[in-house]
């Protein structure tokens, strides 16, 4: 038998220098970002849920009614909400169609929060069992999507909505005519 | 003490950030085999709130969501391949611990075979005389 | 005060390892080698000492303290406490590395003292590295003045006696590798590579393996009752991270037998030595280094991982270029035929490798994936289950046989009758498990075969091959992992399960036991307050055991854990978890019953005990000295 041949003793020292290269090139990468929903660019889910006190809930057909819409995800124990909350008003005053989803809250409980916080939904529908969450590929609240007229998830705007933000929304409901 | 149990069972709620709302509790499902097939898609799921634990294990309200959901649809009748595959399409490969068969992870896959491969080569070489 | 001193001992410990290092070069450096290396150990003891005391006393103006302590932590906590955190691990690391390279100057020099000292150089090389990553990246001294009044708390997670032996015990493992590393570079730069040198270096790796067995499984267990959620492995980074190693280590321990016994398998044998203390180091700076998020890893920080990285290229890449450089010239050793006790350890070796090669892709595919393609997926137990299980039970199947087969050439005549008993062990044992069981999963009846199959051979060994430390070292080792397959496999194909809402004074029943929900009511602990839940645990009326599983509020820093309700019995544990509350007076209860779990943990400590009866065979077969100097040889080489 041979003695090793020298081409085989240099491989282990070239996978280690792969290898050391990879992961030197990997520190400082967050190895995970804020996952992203994997729904955008696909349709909305069909879905129904029902309003406030008996009103009109929000559904999948509401969202394909023919102009781009803001869906904001929200609850009354969720903190970023409340602050996020004057943006959604500013946003309503310059054009902006927003729907709200409440999720794993009572109706009682979201009242009470767009009582003292502002209501500037055109529709809210409640969701107790937090559901929606699931079939928008949410992973917390608030997020806010934007959905264009014929009922596609365009954008996914994660965590509360910044002074900043406002206008990059107002941009992305432009594009999503 | 009645007054302390109360204030503490009525902070707890708050502390767990969870609904205020008493919400069912988790209960398994009646028929035995979907609930071990739930059961086994649960430990197959990631959390998503989690540093690295499946929904099976994971505390975080998320986690607590996605099993319900798992069980309904599977007590609805789905397979739990289907089921696997719509939290797939909402959240990508990233959400479930077995990497999917396709081209990326091709090479995962093919791993212990060609280890396999390679050290038996390696091992006939010192055997040949 | 004494911080300052422990500062200043590390630079000291620093010196001492310059001096070890500089040994390698030569010009009468190199008798200054055994000195140094007791010397450093002098130093960085005292280093850990000052630290200890600033966490006892709860100095606050050294800013570990700060962020690591509390006052109202127990006095067990706050020492433990010292290597809970990344600057005291690391200190614990180097702690462990000056005691390994003092061991090695106080061992007899069986292979000559020029050779020891090249082995202390190469430790002292590697402690340099350490120490300065220490001194200059992670200050575990560094002041934080003015002194705040209290500190922010430790994990929760982490106050537990576990953990009190869990890190040492693992870092014992992990640094004691490095004797066998240094072992590997100082052969291949003498160009002396031989059963000599294999029978010299077992010791270490024995030892070095054994504690690392032990630290694995603690931390197991340690997960199992501490963490909440029953299962006691997740192919977690860190934990693979530490596997690692041990796989190697392993590989490692039965190339050396052969080296040692029929002077074969040269160049792998270094080849393992280097990787198996390059896997300790990657594990050190895969956790440290912020690359993978996972429930264990420490604080992140990028630019200590680059600090490690360096490192890791010096030293890896030296030992490895060193291999390549000088393997080529180590003359080749003896052949054998397949089918012979080489063959089976070969066969061994190539199964371990093959999983060590899995787990270690497995582990870093996501990241590799991302960087080249942005795309993100999780590799978690379903793909090590599905590929390291098999490898196991392939490996468990040879592991009986194996111990059958004569060295260079073995005939197979006898294997037949000598494995009868197994064979049938195992096959009672899968009829048992379908019959009486009603077990139907393919995996789990051949874990519970395997297992029979594993045991019993090992247990024949002990009454065929008479008692020498090696074989009931031997025999013990691949016994314990019978066991913990056993443990393994019943635990998962035998668990039954309840999830439940109960009122108080609510019963279910599962499976013979009955639980009953006496009450649940506020408790408090030193630095928390828990909701805590009385079962009741009765078997056909008596009853056994009180669970009281809690769901705790830690106050500083806040978080929220889970503790599990534990009871060992004979046949298994009964493990409850307390769930949520329904607002109506239910609680939700998730009771489990694991069938001989703690056999996993008994397995392991019995491999580990077999690790230590085969080293104290060792320890008493004396090996000629051959130095220059000393009077003579003390004897023929004893025979193996």
């Amino acid at each position: 038998m041979m003695t090793p041949n020298r081409a085989l003793l240099v491989l282990p020292l070239l996978l280690f220098a792969v290898v050391a290269v990879f992961l030197v090139g990997n520190l400082g990468r967050p190895q995970q970002a804020v996952l992203k929903s994997a729904m955008v660019g696909k349709p909305v889910p069909q879905f129904a849920l029902p309003g406030l006190d008996g009103g009109p809930g929000l559904s999948s057909r509401d969202l394909a009614g023919g102009a781009p819409a803001l869906v904001n995800v929200f609850a009354s124990w969720c903190l970023p909400c409340q602050v996020e909350a004057p943006h959604l008003a500013t946003l309503a005053r310059q054009g902006a169609t927003l729907h709200g989803i409440a999720v794993r809250d009572g109706p009682a409980d979201t009242r009470d929060f767009l009582a003292k916080h502002g209501n500037p939904f055109a529709r809210v529908g409640i969701d107790r069992g937090g559901q929606m969450m699931l079939a928008l590929g949410s992973t917390g609240v608030p997020e806010t999507f934007v959905v264009d007229g014929r009922g596609i998830i365009r954008y996914q705007h994660l965590g509360d909505i910044k002074a900043v933000d406002v206008a990059n929304l107002l941009r992305e409901l432009e594009r999503a005519r | 003490m009645r007054l302390l149990v109360a204030a503490v069972l009525a902070l707890l709620p708050l502390a767990h950030g969870a609904a205020q709302q008493p919400t069912a509790l988790e209960a398994p499902l009646g028929d035995a085999r979907k609930e071990a097939a739930a059961l086994a898609l649960m430990r197959e799921l990631r959390c998503l709130q989690c540093q690295n634990e499946s929904i099976a294990e994971s505390n975080a309200p998320q986690a607590e969501m996605m099993r319900r959901m798992v069980r309904e649809r599977i007590a609805a009748g789905e397979d739990p391949k289907t089921v696997r595959d719509w939290f797939i399409e909402r959240y990508g490969d990233w959400v479930t611990f077995m990497p999917p068969p396709g081209p990326e992870t091709a090479l995962l896959w093919a791993t212990p075979v060609v280890l396999l491969g390679l050290g038996g080569l390696a091992a006939l070489r010192l055997f040949r005389r | 005060m004494i911080p300052e001193i422990g500062h200043f001992a590390l630079w000291l410990a620093a010196a001492a390892a310059l001096v070890k290092a500089l040994s390698l070069a030569g010009h009468g450096v190199e008798r200054l080698a055994v000195a140094a290396a007791l010397a450093q150990l002098l130093f960085v003891l005292s280093s850990f000492a000052a630290l200890s005391w600033a966490f006892m006393v709860s100095d606050f103006s050294v800013q570990l303290v700060t962020t690591n302590s509390h006052t109202l932590k127990p006095a067990l906590y706050k020492f433990t406490g010292v290597w809970a955190n990344h600057e005291g691990s690391l200190l614990l690391w180097v702690l462990v590395l000056a005691l390994a390279g003092a061991a090695v100057a106080l061992a007899p020099a069986t292979l000559g003292l020029r050779f020891r000292q090249r082995v202390l150089g190469v430790m002292g090389l590697v402690s340099l590295g350490f120490i300065a990553f220490l001194l200059l990246a992670s200050n575990p001294f560094e002041r934080s003045l003015p002194a705040p009044t209290e500190g922010q708390g430790l994990n929760p997670l982490l106050q537990d006696p576990g953990l009190a032996f869990h890190p040492p015990l693992l870092y014992i493992g992990y640094v004691g590798l490095s004797v066998a590393f240094a072992f590997a570079v100082a052969a291949m730069l003498e160009g002396n590579v031989g059963p000599r040198w294999a029978k010299a270096v077992r010791p270490w790796v024995l030892w070095a393996w054994s504690f690392l067995t032990v630290g694995v499984a603690l931390g197991s267990y340690w997960a199992y009752y501490e963490l909440g959620w029953g299962g006691w492995w997740f192919w977690d980074p860190v934990e693979n991270a530490a596997l690692m190693p041990w796989i190697a280590a392993t590989a490692l321990l039965h190339s050396v037998a052969v080296l040692a016994r029929r002077d074969a398998l040269r160049s792998w044998t270094l080849l393992l030595a280097v990787m198996a203390f390059s896997l300790s180091m990657l594990g050190t700076f895969i956790v440290r280094s912020g690359l993978l998020t996972s429930v264990h890893a420490f604080a992140v920080d990028p630019t200590r991982g680059l600090f490690l990285m360096a490192l890791l290229a010096l030293y890896v890449g030296g030992a490895l270029g060193v291999y390549a450089w000088k393997a080529g010239s180590v003359p080749v050793g003896e052949g054998f035929e397949p089918v012979s006790r080489e063959g089976a350890l070969v066969a061994n070796n190539l199964l371990l490798s093959c999983m060590l090669g899995v787990v270690f892709i497995g582990t870093l595919y996501p990241m590799a994936l991302e960087g080249l393609t942005g795309k993100q997926i999780s590799v978690g137990p379903p793909y090590f289950n599905a590929t390291v299980v098999p490898l196991l039970l392939a490996m468990v199947v040879l592991m009986a046989i194996g111990p059958w087969l004569s060295w260079k050439q073995s005939g197979t005549a006898h294997l037949p009758a000598r494995l009868l008993p197994a064979g049938v062990a195992a096959a009672a044992a899968t009829v048992v498990a379908l019959a009486l069981f009603d077990v139907r999963a393919t995996i789990a009846l051949l874990g519970f075969a395997a297992a029979f199959w594993l045991g019993v051979a090992s247990l024949q060994i002990l009454l065929k091959q008479g008692l020498t430390y090696g074989v009931v070292g031997m025999a013990l080792a691949h016994f314990g992992v019978a066991v913990a397959i056993l443990g393994a496999t019943a635990s998962g194909a035998l668990q039954r399960e309840a999830l439940v809402s109960m009122r108080v004074g609510d019963v279910v029943e599962m499976d013979g036991w009955q639980a009953r929900l006496i009450d649940v009511r506020p408790v408090a602990g030193p630095n928390w307050t828990a909701l805590q839940a009385e079962l009741q645990i009765s078997r056909h009326g008596a009853e056994m055991a009180i669970l009281k599983p809690q769901s705790r509020t830690f106050t500083r820093p806040a978080m929220e854990t889970t503790e599990a309700g534990l009871q060992a019995f004979w046949r298994g544990d009964m493990y409850a978890v307390l769930g949520k509350p329904d607002g109506f007076g239910r609680w939700q209860i998730h009771l489990w019953f694991k069938p001989l779990v703690r056999l996993i943990w008994a397995g392991a400590f019995l491999m580990a005990l077999g690790g230590v009866v085969a080293l104290a065979g060792r320890a008493r077969v004396r090996l000629p000295k051959r130095e220059r100097g000393w009077p003579g040889a003390f004897g023929p080489q004893p025979a193996e």
